[in-house]
């Protein structure tokens, strides 16, 4: 009844094109961002900030890039975390060696760096494929962090080898440091993250988006019809890199301010990207939101309705919820293999029919 | 169907788990500790967390809290991880009138997370005997602590000790020191200052790094057995402990030539070896053992009363004995501030006033029923890392008992001073911080 596009019609290719085609997906999607942007900084505190919003934000960037690489490319890879080292550690360098440096042009410099050091590791996905392909994206998660630990260069011979992100500013705000506000930070991850989405959605919906489905669908069918696999796979490494750099850079100078290699950024940081994009959805932009939201949001709601709300012991909730958890993602996979995103198409298919379903 | 069992199950585990009830009434001392009670260093982190836990409620049985405040004692599960650590951290901070008066995070990782953030929000860190050693500097630091001593006392302390079983520091040249540490910032702190202390002593420093969470060390002891050090010293942390010490047993590395640092010095970490274990070494600076006035007050007033935390036979153990040191030093903290600031609803930065005017000396320790436990301390403005002091303790395997092997040692001032002005320095450049003035 609300949600249909009967009488809706599009009179140029122009519209035909658009993003969000039906009035009222412009509306909700215009909503959320007006709430995001204009309404939650004026209710932001620093819990808000720290543990929930700056911390979902982070992996959605982080979940977009892996995304564009195992969900439209079809390249599975397990070297997130390494990659997001890389991000972390080049923003790093860059804003102690040059402190008068933009903040934002450090963390874009950060997600360049990545990109190049994603295409290096990418080279072996012209030969090897699937598992084999994870496998040696895997070599790429330890060695970095191998790197970033054993070579005192990258963490200034700090003495414990834990690098500290130092206060920045952007326009006059401080981002980083102690002294930051939640909600300068907030807003600067949410810039950051809707114009990735905004880019990731239109290259996955343009020509190279096109060649890197066309690779993951069959990769030989899409050679015949013209498509370089050695140009579509380095590019999705490229980009899905450049995003797994800055959300890296953004995980360690705005999030956590502080970090070390072997906790921060271990193979954990890897699989639970993974789950991310699996639990949101495959080759979905939406999904990585759904996703990231979901991986984040329900342990922390678990704990606080058991801990604060039936005052388990801080144990024995943990483990509950590690259990809790672990049924949850089982029993969603079972009802919708292909994530939240398809779960919310499904739900956008009955709206259009509601309240006469046929 | 199910569902109703599902709610059924969680009604009845809601009722079978002890409630924290809280009347927010009256002014509280709110205290969050950062446990672990999961998680690969859970078999470390659950004996602290009970004696940090019991003497608070056994304050709150037995005086009725601080000065006649109760405390309010919470604990957020963090499984070691930094992570869940800063949402503990957000979620704790603001609870209650009081706020969150100290912070014991038992992990480098999670420290190095709140120092900056702990000093911007006026809360207190007491990071006993870990995290940053240069937080030492209480002018570049103000709200972080590290007393008794530091991971560079304990580095210093054990060559000490070295030096003095060989037959004086010069007798130090050309031995081999070898140093298996857990591959993060915690086992990283000791390097520079052995470093140091290799240059100066001319003894020949090994490193070999355990990755986390250090289960496998077969290469590690098969470089031990090649090299054949002379000493061993470990940084090692949860499970990491335990195979070292069966490894070292396992290659006949004789044992009164491994020394642990004090977080690799408990019951857990040597029983495994059994009997191969007689000998061991480890830092200390205080007893192991439940033989003092404050266990028999926790004893009848928390475990009689089916409130502890743990099991009643794990009191006195050495990182139980841990965790009650820790709260027995934030509690008179917290005293000193209520004394100082005259007032009993005091906040975060008035038991940072209390821990630097701390005086917890020998007559004090025997008053709080723990005479002879640990050695006094006494914290100014300047300097947040106390005395310094260091001893070794002995694992017995037969009585299954550590005994102090040696008197507290005072560290080498000259090279841990320096180190501790340099780096503390670095940091106070990196964020902007100018060091205040004390007086």
């Amino acid at each position: 009844m609300f949600y249909r596009e009967a009488g809706q019609f599009k009179t140029s290719y122009r519209a035909d094109q658009g993003i969000l085609t039906i009035v009222q997906d412009r509306f909700v999607i215009g909503a959320f961002a007006f709430v995001a942007f204009c309404v939650v900084p004026f209710f932001i505190n620093d819990y808000w900030a720290n543990a929930i919003l700056i911390h979902v934000l982070v992996y959605v960037l982080a979940a977009l890039g892996l995304n564009i690489l195992t969900g439209y490319c079809g390249q599975v890879s397990l070297g997130t975390g390494g990659f997001m080292a890389v991000g972390a550690y080049a923003s790093y360098k860059l804003i102690t060696a040059f402190p008068e440096m933009n903040f934002i042009v450090a963390i874009l410099m950060s997600g360049g760096i990545t990109a190049a050091v994603g295409v290096v590791f990418g080279l072996p996905s012209l030969r090897i494929k699937g598992f084999y392909l994870a496998v040696a994206t895997l070599a790429a998660q330890f060695f970095l962090v191998w790197v970033f630990n054993k070579f005192g260069w990258f963490f200034n011979y700090s003495p414990t080898g834990m690098i500290v992100s130092p206060p920045r500013e952007v326009f006059g705000f401080l981002v980083t440091g102690p002294q930051a506000s939640p909600e300068a930070r907030y807003l600067f991850c949410l810039s950051f993250v809707v114009v990735f989405a905004l880019a990731a959605k239109n290259i996955v919906r343009g020509r190279v988006g096109r060649s890197w489905m066309a690779i993951r669908d069959m990769d030989i069918a899409a050679e015949l019809i013209g498509i370089r696999p050695l140009e579509a796979k380095l590019t999705a490494f490229a980009v899905s890199s450049f995003y797994i750099g800055v959300a890296g850079a953004l995980y360690f100078n705005v999030w956590l301010g502080s970090a070390e290699p072997t906790e921060a950024f271990d193979i954990n940081q890897s699989f639970f990207v993974l789950f991310i994009i699996i639990i949101g959805g495959l080759g979905s932009i939406l999904g990585s939101f759904l996703g990231a939201a979901f991986m984040v949001l329900v342990p922390i709601t678990l704990k606080t309705v058991m801990v604060d709300g039936f005052g388990f012991a801080v144990g024995a909730a943990k483990h509950a919820e590690v259990m809790l958890l672990g049924t949850l993602i089982i029993l969603f996979l079972i009802v919708e293999p292909h994530g939240l995103a398809r779960l919310w198409q499904i739900l956008k298919e009955k709206l259009r029919r509601w309240p006469f379903p046929y | 169907m199910r569902l109703k069992l599902l709610t059924k199950v969680l009604a009845v585990a809601a009722i079978a788990f002890p409630l924290t009830t809280a009347v927010a009434d009256a002014y509280e001392l709110v205290i969050p500790a950062t446990v672990y009670r999961t998680g690969p260093y859970a078999p470390n982190g659950i004996p602290f967390a009970n004696g940090y836990g019991d003497y608070y409620r056994m304050l709150n049985e037995r005086d009725g809290g601080i000065e006649g405040v109760k405390i309010k004692y919470l604990e957020c599960e963090t499984a070691y991880n930094t992570k869940q650590g800063v949402e503990c951290y957000e979620n704790t901070k603001g609870e209650g009138p009081s706020g969150a008066l100290a912070y014991q995070p038992l992990s480098t990782g999670i420290t190095y997370q709140l120092i900056p953030k702990a000093s911007a929000d006026k809360i207190p860190v007491f990071s006993m005997g870990y995290g940053r050693t240069s937080a030492a500097n209480g002018k570049v630091f103000p709200y972080i602590f590290n007393f008794p001593a530091t991971y560079w006392d304990q580095a210093s302390v054990f060559v000490k000790y070295i030096g003095e079983k060989e037959g004086g520091m010069d007798k130090l040249k050309g031995k081999k020191i070898a140093l298996v540490y857990h591959n993060s910032a915690y086992g990283k702190e000791p390097i520079r200052t052995l470093e140091e202390l290799s240059k100066k002593h001319g003894f020949d420093l090994q490193l070999l790094a355990v990755d986390h969470p250090g289960q496998e060390q077969k290469a590690t002891w098969l470089q031990v057995r090649r090299k054949k050090p002379d000493w061993v010293m470990m940084w090692g942390w949860g499970v990491m402990n335990q195979v070292a010490i069966k490894e070292a047993a396992s290659i006949r590395f004789p044992m009164d030539r491994f020394i642990g640092v004090w977080w690799s010095g408990s019951e857990n970490d040597v029983l495994p070896a059994g009997e191969a274990a007689h000998g061991y070494l480890s830092g200390a600076f205080h007893a192991a053992g439940d033989n003092f006035r404050a266990h028999d007050d926790i004893k009848r007033h928390v475990y009689d009363k089916g409130n502890g935390g743990g099991d009643r036979d794990r009191i006195g153990e050495v990182l139980y004995n841990r965790g009650l040191v820790a709260a027995m030093w934030t509690a008179e903290a917290i005293r000193t501030a209520m004394r100082i600031h005259n007032t009993k609803e005091v906040t975060g930065e008035h038991v940072r006033d209390g821990f630097e005017a701390l005086n917890v000396d020998a007559k004090r320790l025997a008053v709080l029923g723990l005479e002879g436990f640990t050695y006094p301390v006494k914290i100014t403005c300047e300097n947040h890392q106390g005395p310094g002091k260091v001893a070794l303790q002995q694992w017995d395997a037969k009585e299954k008992k550590w005994n102090f092997a040696s008197d507290f040692y005072t560290p080498d001032a000259d090279v841990v001073g320096k180190l501790i002005a340099e780096d503390s320095a670095n940091y106070a450049a990196e964020n902007n911080i100018t060091p205040r003035t004390c007086n």
